[in-house]
């Protein structure tokens, strides 16, 4: 699993590195974006779900595959 | 604010201060969006209100549509000549302005600056309990919830801490007094630009490590902000971040002093208060934002014409049961949710970290203070009207 934050889309709430701060992280300017390679490893599978669901922009990306 | 003749029709004859929609505005916005959805008033020389989350958040988004030359609805429109800066860059602006103006505004915002005010906050919470213990009963609202906001904005922004009382004057007439005379208002708007030019003066004769210096030093597209544009900003920052705060802190206490299992399992999990609160920023979220429509055009059907007004109800697109499952319930473990408290698109709040934390660490030490706290009187319970709604008195027995 992948996940990936849509920076045209990202307005900078934070609810990702909120609810995920292993696999998301702030920018100078609070805007999130996918730690390292955006690799998810199996165990945090459904917080990277719940980070993306509460996105209030929809920013954010889960390919299932990767 | 009982100026305006009573609301008959919310259909066509809406209006946002009504005493009605300020104790209750829920089942107006439910009755609305399952037959309307998008009421219209003559009132304040036209203005619509839209109640779906679909509707809210397409205006939201749609910025060369509907322009927020201003954001607060009252008889008035702002001249032309204000964009594309507008009163308080950068949440009068409009793109391409917008995008600068916020750029620069965002750094000091950014969860890792709010995260060094944690303990601060914290420390004047306690202190504004400890003045309580004795008591058998307290308002919330005007002795607790109040405080916090105010005091953290005025030590962000290098002010006296004297001046609370005018600051939450400023709050009170810009926001809450959309219905006064334009002198009035006028007047008004100038006492709050007087003291910002004193503050701006004092902080260019000694500058220091606050925002007004930080907005001093500032610079946009390699120029310094001209002072119109540092005043406009520091009026924004004094006036979005209080009464906003104040009452998302308000309502959440007024939710778990009236809903006894809410409070008792926060009590117990504390893991659970962030969860919670997001929840509560749903349920009661406190602002409302206006727009203008630019031209004359037809919106869903609805004949805009160029200068109405459009409030965008984020409280009603957060209640939209086509967008939430059990919209109208407040589910406190509820674990997605993708709330509109604070905006969507560009404009999303700028201080939404800052208030985050401040709901966060005002009821963390409400609740770890408290913990059997609940209504002393139900009914003496006031809501604010107008686009920035929460508890104005709230009598909580703490006991």
């Amino acid at each position: 699993m992948r996940v990936q934050v849509d920076d045209d889309r990202c307005e900078g709430h934070g609810r990702c590195y909120a609810l995920a701060p292993e696999l998301f992280e702030p920018d100078d300017i609070g805007n999130g974006h996918a730690v390292g390679d955006g690799i998810v490893p199996p165990d945090l599978h459904e917080r990277a779900r719940l980070a993306a669901a509460n996105c209030p922009e929809h920013a954010i990306t889960i390919d299932e595959e990767a | 604010m009982g100026e305006h003749p009573p609301v008959s029709d919310w259909t066509t004859d809406f209006d946002h201060t009504d005493d009605v929609y300020a104790a209750n505005p829920f089942p107006i916005w439910d009755e609305l969006r399952d037959t309307c959805p998008i009421a219209h008033t003559d009132r304040y020389g036209g203005a619509w209100l839209p109640t779906t989350h679909a509707d809210v958040s397409a205006i939201a988004y749609d910025t060369q549509r509907f322009t927020s030359r201003s954001i607060i609805m009252s008889p008035f429109r702002p001249p032309l000549e204000i964009a594309p800066a507008g009163i308080a860059p950068p949440i009068s602006s409009d793109p391409p302005f917008h995008r600068g103006a916020r750029r620069l505004l965002l750094p000091p915002f950014a969860p890792q600056a709010i995260d060094k005010l944690e303990q601060s906050t914290r420390d004047y919470c306690d202190e504004l309990i400890e003045a309580m213990q004795d008591r058998d009963v307290v308002d919330a609202a005007t002795e607790y919830a109040q405080h916090i906001p105010v005091r953290v904005i005025a030590r962000m922004l290098g002010f006296p801490e004297d001046d609370a009382d005018r600051f939450r004057g400023f709050v009170t007439h810009v926001i809450e007094g959309v219905s006064l005379p334009m002198e009035e208002r006028a007047d008004g708007m100038i006492v709050l630009f007087e003291y910002l030019k004193e503050q701006i003066e004092d902080h260019v004769e000694n500058p220091r490590d606050d925002l007004t210096s930080f907005l001093l030093q500032a610079e946009m597209d390699g120029e310094p902000l001209d002072m119109e544009h540092v005043g406009g900003t520091m009026a924004l920052l004094l006036l979005a971040g209080i009464d906003t705060t104040w009452s998302a802190i308000g309502a959440s206490i007024f939710h778990l002093a009236g809903n006894p299992a809410d409070r008792e399992r926060l009590v117990a999990e504390p893991e659970l208060r962030p969860t919670a609160i997001e929840e509560l920023l749903r349920a009661y979220a406190p602002v409302t934002m206006a727009r203008l429509v630019r031209e004359d055009m037809d919106y869903n059907g609805c004949p805009m014409k160029a200068d109405d007004w459009v409030l965008l109800p984020f409280p009603a697109a957060n209640r939209d049961p086509e967008f939430f499952d059990d919209a109208d319930k407040v589910i406190i473990d509820r674990e997605v949710n993708r709330h509109a408290a604070f905006g969507l698109g560009i404009h999303r709040c700028a201080g939404s970290h800052l208030a985050r934390m401040e709901l966060r660490v005002a009821l963390d030490a409400w609740l770890d203070a408290f913990p059997t706290f609940h209504l002393a009187d139900p009914a003496g319970v006031r809501w604010s009207g107008g686009q920035v709604r929460g508890p104005r008195t709230l009598p909580i027995a703490i006991g």
